[in-house]
Formats: C-alpha cells, sequence, structure tokens
C-alpha cells in the first residue's frame, strides 16, 4: 500500500475511533454506587460463617473439630463441652462450648464447611466484614449462631 | 485616564472571576465527561451531580502541608507556578468576549483592545512555557526535568505550526487585531476559508496545551507527573489552572480565528461565545477520551515533517488568493 493510502487508513481509523467514544457517551454507566446499591452475590458465593441450627433450635456443631484441622489458616478455635440431660445443646454426645472464627484470618476456602460432618458450619452470603479493631473480628459463638432456625438462608431441616 | 483604568480593573476583576470559577467547573466537566465515556458515573458524591467538587477539592489543596524537596532551588520553584498562572490569565486582557449595545452604540467586550492582540496572545502562551520548564528544573528530580525538557521541546516545534495557521488568518482578515478578526468573518467563518489552517491549528493547540493525545510532558507512565512531580497544594492547583486556563484559551481562540467569535443569529452575543467555547472544549476532553499518547519521535516528525510544511503552503496559497 502507498504511504499516502497509510496516512488516510489512519485518520479514518482515528475518525472511526472517536465515533466509538461518542457512541459510548450515551450509554449507561455499567457502574454500581455501592453503598446505596449492592451488586447481585452469585448462588455459591462464600461469604461470613454461620453456625446453622436444627429445625427445633439445636445446635447443628457437635464440637467434632474438624473444621479446625482442615482449616488451612488457623482461623477457627472450638472447645467442646458435654452435652447432659438437663443441658442438651446438640443432637450428640457434645457440643461447642466455644466456637471462634477469626474473619481477618480466614481466607474463605470453604473447606470447613466441605468437612463439617452435620453441615453446623456454612459460608454464608455477607460480604462486608469490617471492624475497628482485630479482637472485634474474632466471631464467637453467639454471633456466628443464626438468629432463628433457617436465617443463613439454609433449610433448617436438611441432612447435612 | 482614571475613569480608563477604573474600567480595565472593572473588567479585569470580572473576567478573573469568571476564569476562576470556568477553571473549577471544568476540571468538574472534564472529569464527568471522562466517565460518561468510560461508562462510568464520575465524581457525583459531593452535593447534587458533584456540583460542590471543585470546591472541596480546592478545599483540599489550599489545606495541604506545604511541602518541599530538600535540594530544590527555592525561589525558583516557587515562581515557577506563578508563571504558568499569570501567563494563563494575561492572553485574557485581548480576547473579545461578545458585544453589547449601549445607547445604541456595539461595544466589544474586552478588557484591552490592543492592535497586535494575536501576537501578545501567542507571546504570552510562550511565556507561560517558562512556568514549566523552571518548575521542572528547579524540582532536582529526573523526572521533573525529562518532563520539561520534552514540554520545551514540544512547545517549539508546535508554536510554530500554531503561528504558521495563525498567520493565514491574519492574512485573510488583515488585521491582527481580534476584534477586527471577528468582524472580518461576518460574512463567512474563516473555517470554510482555511479548512486547513483550522486542522493545523487545532492540532497545535492540543500540543500547545500538553493535553492527551500530546501529554508527553506528564506521561504518568513514564515520567509520573512529568514537571509537577514535586509539586503538592496550591502550587500544583497553579500548574493545573494554567493548564485547564490554556485548554479555555485555545478553544476561545478557535473560536475567534475561526467560527467567527461571538456573531450568530437570534441568541446574544455573549451565549454564542460561551456555546462555541463549550464545544471546543468539549472537542478537548472527547481527543482525551479517545486517543492514545503519541510517542515523542513521532511527535517530533509529526510536527517538523507534516503540520510546519502544510502550514507554509497554507499561507502561501492564501496569500495567492488574497492578493489576487
Amino acid at each position: 500500500m502507498s504511504r499516502a493510502g497509510t496516512y488516510l487508513r489512519q485518520v479514518l481509523a482515528m475518525a472511526r475511533g472517536m465515533s466509538v467514544t461518542f457512541r459510548y457517551l450515551f450509554r449507561r454507566p455499567i457502574t454500581i454506587q455501592y453503598p446505596d446499591q449492592k451488586t447481585r452475590v452469585e448462588a455459591r458465593f462464600k461469604g461470613r460463617h454461620w453456625l446453622t441450627l436444627y429445625e427445633d433450635g439445636m445446635d447443628r456443631c457437635i464440637g467434632c473439630e474438624l473444621c479446625v484441622i482442615v482449616c488451612p489458616s488457623q482461623a477457627i478455635y472450638v472447645k467442646a463441652g458435654e452435652n447432659t440431660p438437663e443441658h442438651q445443646v446438640s443432637k450428640g454426645e457434645r457440643h461447642a462450648e466455644l466456637f471462634q472464627i477469626n474473619e481477618l484470618r480466614c481466607i474463605f476456602c470453604g473447606f470447613c464447611e466441605e468437612a463439617c460432618p452435620t453441615g453446623a458450619i456454612v459460608l454464608g452470603r455477607d460480604y462486608e466484614l469490617a471492624g475497628y479493631s482485630r479482637e472485634e473480628m474474632i466471631y464467637t459463638k453467639p454471633m456466628l449462631t443464626e438468629p432463628y432456625p433457617g436465617a443463613s438462608g439454609r433449610d433448617p431441616t436438611r441432612e447435612i | 485616564m482614571a475613569a480608563d483604568l477604573a474600567a480595565a480593573a472593572l473588567k479585569s476583576a470580572v473576567v478573573l472571576v469568571l476564569l476562576l470559577a470556568t477553571f473549577a467547573y471544568m476540571t468538574l466537566l472534564e472529569r464527568r465527561l471522562l466517565g460518561k465515556f468510560q461508562i462510568r458515573v464520575g465524581p457525583n458524591r459531593v452535593g447534587p451531580f458533584g456540583l460542590l467538587q471543585p470546591l472541596a477539592d480546592g478545599v483540599k489543596l489550599i489545606f495541604k502541608e506545604n511541602f518541599v524537596p530538600t535540594h530544590v532551588d527555592r525561589v525558583i520553584y516557587w515562581v515557577a507556578p506563578a508563571i504558568s498562572m499569570v501567563t494563563a490569565l494575561f492572553v485574557y486582557a485581548v480576547i473579545p468576549f461578545g458585544e453589547i449595545t449601549v445607547f445604541g452604540r456595539q461595544v466589544p467586550l474586552y478588557v484591552a483592545s490592543v492592535n497586535v492582540g494575536i501576537l501578545l496572545i501567542l507571546g504570552a502562551s510562550s511565556v507561560g512555557v517558562y512556568g514549566i520548564i523552571l518548575g521542572g528544573w528547579s524540582a532536582d528530580n529526573k523526572y521533573s526535568l525529562l518532563g520539561s525538557l520534552r514540554s520545551s521541546a514540544q512547545l517549539i516545534s508546535y508554536e510554530l505550526a500554531l503561528g504558521l495557521a495563525v498567520v493565514a488568518v491574519v492574512i485573510s482578515a488583515g488585521s491582527l487585531n481580534l476584534v477586527e478578526i471577528v468582524r472580518a468573518q461576518s460574512k463567512t467563518w474563516f473555517v470554510a476559508t482555511q479548512p486547513l489552517g483550522f486542522l493545523i491549528f487545532l492540532i497545535a493547540a492540543v500540543a500547545e496545551t500538553n493535553r492527551s493525545p500530546f501529554d508527553l510532558p506528564e506521561a504518568e507512565q513514564e515520567l509520573i507527573a512529568g514537571y509537577q512531580t514535586e509539586y503538592g497544594g496550591f502550587k500544583f492547583a497553579m500548574f493545573y489552572f494554567a493548564e485547564y486556563i490554556g485548554v479555555v484559551t485555545m478553544s476561545a481562540l478557535i473560536t475567534t480565528l475561526f467560527f467567527g467569535g461571538w456573531t450568530g443569529p437570534v441568541l446574544p452575543p455573549l451565549l454564542w461565545f460561551a456555546l462555541k467555547l463549550f464545544a471546543f472544549i468539549f472537542v478537548f476532553i472527547w481527543l482525551r477520551a479517545t486517543l492514545p499518547r503519541v510517542r515523542h519521535d513521532q511527535l517530533m516528525a509529526f510536527g517538523w515533517k507534516v503540520l510546519v510544511p502544510l502550514g507554509l503552503v497554507n499561507i502561501v496559497v492564501t496569500s495567492l488568493l488574497v492578493v489576487r
């Protein structure tokens, strides 16, 4: 191609570029204005943990500490306690007396959810995890337990 | 004499306030428009539609720490932004904004009608380069120095092309006075008789104001921020002021030299001027949103091997047509 032809092509390419940007001027912005609007979270999103309950309000967690063993970032601490007839917390022999997750250490891999034999620990959909100190980011059992059966969005009658 | 001085002072004050407001809202306009071009929203959190954003920026810049690096050449470091800002403002002394009818007489609106107005503008914008060069040199920083070196090379090269385009217009109008140039376009705008001159002027104007795609002096990928690297707070704002007011100046010049200045049907002259001005400011932003930066050798080759010869040819042709 001749030199003049090349120049002409380049100028035309520039004009085409200008027309493209001009058309973009009238498009709707794709911005999600975050604090006002929130993005849709995918179905299998892994967010904040919940300790789920059975339908009758009993803890699913049996204090087996499998999640503690599998956790790659060692973010979970569990202290198991014995169930007694007067103080029956879960359906097995033991329950979690203390259950803490350090949300700053957690990498949201979901291994705890996979390891759990009763499906007690699940990763929820809440991604707005922030705090003013390290201490308040260690979530304790009352914070992690769902307020009523099914509050985390999981069916409380499910097997696991 | 005293009355003349008072009138000039009043006009200058009005122009100064207008320009400061223009600068503030041009930063917002550019950010919002670039946002729209890139299908985002742009700054919209401070006030309705982000209208208080320039105010917030200004307050922030004024209250910033006044940081001066250790090995800086202090006097020049302080003077450079002032040179940029003052020369950017100075050119508005001679740009005519419009025309009003007072007691049945047509009075053009300008601070001073200088018979070599266009020369004064070109001169002042050349002095403005000193702000950039000295600012980059005094900061004792390799990025600043490289930025200002590029800037001087670029501005000298493109000033020529700019001047050549202006000369053709001056030949057609037969005057260096901007008011006379506008009057000469009462029948046809010079963009119709000088299309090549207009294109050369537009390209050279983009290069003169260091705007993308010719923003090599502050190419952030290579030079951090070029000559502004070591500047912060209000000194930085002054450089920015010079840059944005430079864009307004060039738009005003394009309007005046090629698009008939304040003349137009129906609407009042001031409004026509503002409309045309805005159209060219939009073109500057549109170019920035579209074109990537050129390489330095491409910039030089284009300036010297294309624009300058074309400008000379344009002058020869114009002269022949005018003389005939």
